[in-house]
């Protein structure tokens, strides 16, 4: 547990240390939400109601941005080989990174939501239900991407690969996260869309690291 | 692990067939028989019904199209299901010949869920009035058909074979989660795609002048499913065959 949280805070400071990588995923995603309303128009009744989708996709792709350095840098400098015999399991090194990813990219999508929702005149009684939605939303994003950038390591073009892998498998996330924030404006329950997308949160929480440990291994083969 | 150790006794049956010349002769001789089987049903089962099985009450003659639709559909996920059994086979025995087979699935059974989406959307202009609609069976077809893409692009993305081989068997049993949402996204959620009618349990809902045809279509598509990967695997046994020939050359060369 030791060795986890020290890994985790070494991913921490360099994430840190290199401040403008870290907000790149988060410019991203504030200038790209706010293309929406440049491209089909102000109308307040227009942009309210695919709000949640405009967040949702943009949240998705700003958090693929920086999956490709998630492992690149250490597989290049070779402290990989030296992270995959600290003894750690493989799999708890993928957590870590999952964790770490959640936590730099993840979280401040999640606080830049509430004001995005508020800019494109989202109704106001489906905010707290989008950002609700978009907790295990994030997590599982982390997680899967954690997974993809495993999978793509050391690949020709890794980086254009990994889109084409990750976004395929989000689409739940995206539908039922989406469909939580309509249930409300629409005046009906957002509950069972937020259960079931903890429940793929709860499924992927051991499934991924899993994965993206034997990947990782095999990639440090 | 050494290499020298000898397969658990459990994995020895199944690597009897790891051995490429082995496999190359089986497969030899099964290949032109499962080829030819594959051809006769499907044109029987296409010739039946396209001229010969009765027009739909309601539905008329479109209803034809779903001698080429329902198989291809039930091909893309068996295909992907083959794709999982071989991944895991190449996981948890690192069988050679399963990686093989895996990379060759990919592709076609990517052609078979393009085949399916294609009729689904033609059959789909004139009865539902739209090419394509968003509902839960179609949108699950399409990321299988995503999922196909993915896995055909990781496994060739790598200057290490055996590396893509690996990621490709890691990715294909992630994305497994997604065949019981298509069987069962028409149970699940209120689709503009119809219900199954061909059930494991209980009689299918369908008149038996058109089940025949739809069985042979199915049947014929099958083998011609396993034939096309036969003949690919056997390629790519062959491809590697000679280029190790290559190699040993160029190093004779070298050497000299």
């Amino acid at each position: 547990m030791t060795t986890f949280l020290a890994l985790l805070a070494r991913e921490l400071r360099l994430s840190l240390r290199h401040g403008t990588d870290t907000l790149a995923a988060l410019l991203f995603f504030v200038i790209a939400a706010a293309l929406f309303p440049l491209a089909i128009g102000p109308a307040p009744e227009t942009l309210g109601r695919i709000a949640p989708g405009i967040i949702w996709v943009c949240a998705l792709l700003a958090a693929l941005l920086p999956l490709d350095r998630l492992f690149g840098a250490d597989l290049e400098d070779g402290s990989l080989d030296l992270l995959l015999l600290s003894g750690l399991p493989a799999s708890a090194v993928a957590a870590a990174k999952a964790a770490s990813h959640w936590l730099v990219t993840g979280v401040p999508l999640l606080l830049a939501a509430g004001p995005l929702a508020v800019m494109l005149r989202m109704p106001e009684e489906a905010i707290p239900v989008l950002l609700a939605g978009l907790l295990p939303g994030t997590v599982v994003l982390s997680l899967l991407g954690t997974a993809g950038a495993a999978l793509v390591l050391g690949a020709r073009r890794g980086g254009v690969l990994l889109p084409l892998l990750v976004l395929p498998l989000t689409a739940p996330v995206l539908i039922f996260g989406v469909a939580a924030a309509d249930a409300v404006s629409g005046g009906l329950s957002a509950r069972p869309h937020l259960l079931l997308l903890f429940a793929l949160c709860a499924g992927a929480l051991p499934l991924c690291p899993l994965a993206a440990g034997a990947g990782l291994r095999s990639a440090a083969e | 692990m050494d290499a020298t150790t000898p397969p658990p006794p459990g994995g020895r049956t199944l690597h009897r067939f790891a051995n490429p010349g082995r496999f190359l002769r089986i497969s030899g001789r099964v290949l032109p028989v499962v080829a030819l089987l594959g051809l006769g049903l499907t044109l029987t089962g296409c010739v039946w019904g396209l001229f010969f099985a009765p027009a739909d009450w309601q539905q008329g003659d479109a209803v034809r199209i779903m001698y080429v639709h329902v198989p291809a559909a039930w091909l893309a996920s068996f295909g992907y299901l083959s794709l999982a059994i071989c991944s895991v086979l190449s996981l948890v025995w690192r069988h050679p010949l399963a990686d093989l087979a895996a990379a060759e699935i990919g592709p076609v059974g990517a052609a078979f869920t393009a085949l399916c989406l294609a009729t689904g959307s033609i059959w789909g202009k004139p009865m539902w009035g739209a090419w394509w609609v968003w509902d839960a069976r179609l949108t699950s077809v399409l990321v299988l058909f995503f999922l196909y893409l993915g896995h055909v692009a990781l496994v060739r993305a790598f200057d290490d074979p055996q590396r893509g081989y690996r990621a490709g068997a890691i990715l294909a049993l992630i994305g497994v989660v997604n065949l019981p949402i298509i069987k069962f996204s028409v149970d699940w959620w209120n689709t503009l795609h119809q219900p199954a009618t061909i059930k494991f349990t209980g009689a299918p809902t369908m008149y038996v002048g058109m089940l025949w045809p739809l069985l042979l279509c199915a049947l014929g598509f099958t083998f011609g499913f396993v034939a096309i990967v036969l003949a690919r695997t056997r390629a790519a046994v062959m491809e590697r065959r000679i280029r190790g020939l290559l190699m040993a050359r160029a190093q004779e060369a070298d050497a000299r």
